[in-house]
């Protein structure tokens, strides 16, 4: 094991855990919206974020990361996933884990362990950002409004992820299923991507989910 | 609206997610204690301002966040090639006037 300090960052029972999005209070609003709207939100919210990087091109590396998550290392653009965990390639030397509410401690600590004396790092961010998953007929429509990015089926196809710019900020955006787009938000954007997305779904009708 | 090809995410990307970071291959001094003022200098501030072929470094800071080198013509702003940092470009002056881009 290195000398890195590895320490447990979500706070337990005692302490309130508050989403980026906790100001919004989008549990309130869950259910209100018509049950035809055309694009449907839902934070998923206080998930682990890691983030890991290495070398691509050394199998040890490869290797390690399979043993450690049972997940093979995704190529440029993609994301690979099973159950509720999800590895997302960001860079050449740059992956994103994304693991269940509380897993995040024992999955950074596997990952050490299986990349141990490698020239790795892993880092919990799950802090900094959120995911916002936009779902229903209509979602299409509103990332067109919002990304100059093509997102049609035929260039961007479900297990695809790409960094672009989206409105007047930047976001990951992750397809995840034919209807259902995921969108990785830094806390401090937050709030500007949900007074957007409203303002964006507003024609098709938006509904808000638990 | 320019499309460039990132070379790290592998695919044409609108110009909105890219920055441009100046001149390329840039060498720093080996030993910078040892460069005279002027030496220094030069390394610090002064660039090329060609009218023509220009090896520029640029960034796909929405994207993967990642540098890489671009051959641009600062006449017409053509993007003749992108390429991995590391790696020298394909486009020379000699070799784009043999090509037909106006110089």
């Amino acid at each position: 094991m290195t000398a890195v300090n590895v320490y447990q960052q979500r706070p337990n029972g005692a302490a309130r855990a508050e989403s980026p999005l906790y100001h919004a209070g989008l549990d309130e609003l869950a259910g209100k919206g018509s049950p035809q709207a055309g694009v449907r939100l839902r934070e998923k919210k206080l998930l682990g974020h890691l983030v890991l990087r290495g070398n691509a091109k050394d199998p040890a590396f490869a290797a390690g990361v399979h043993r450690a998550l049972g997940l093979e290392l995704p190529v440029a653009l993609t994301l690979v996933a099973r159950g509720e965990t999800s590895l997302q390639w960001l860079g050449p030397d740059e992956w994103l884990l994304i693991v269940p509410s509380g897993e995040e401690f024992a999955a950074e600590q596997r990952l050490r362990e299986a990349l141990v004396g490698q020239h790795i790092s892993v880092v919990n961010v799950s802090g900094g950002q959120t995911l916002l998953e936009l779902s229903g007929p209509k979602a299409r429509e509103v990332l067109m409004k919002s990304t100059p990015y093509d997102v049609h089926p035929l260039n961007f196809p479900v297990g695809k992820a790409v960094g672009s710019t989206f409105a007047k900020t930047q976001l990951v955006i992750r397809h995840v299923s034919e209807d259902t787009w995921e969108l990785l938000v830094r806390r401090s954007f937050a709030d500007y991507v949900w007074l957007w997305l409203q303002d964006a779904s507003a024609e098709f009708g938006l509904a808000i989910q638990a | 609206m320019l499309h460039i090809f990132c070379p790290h995410c592998g695919e044409q990307r609108s110009e909105e997610e890219f920055h441009a970071k100046g001149q390329a291959h840039i060498a720093r001094p080996l030993d910078p204690d040892a460069c005279t003022d002027e030496e220094w200098g030069e390394y610090m501030f002064f660039r090329d301002n060609p009218r023509g072929l220009h090896h520029e470094l640029w960034v796909h800071s929405a994207g993967c966040r990642k540098y890489f080198n671009v051959t641009r013509h600062t006449v017409t702003y053509e993007i003749l090639e992108t390429y991995k940092i590391g790696e020298r470009p394909g486009v020379s002056e000699k070799k784009a006037v043999e090509q037909g881009v106006p110089a």
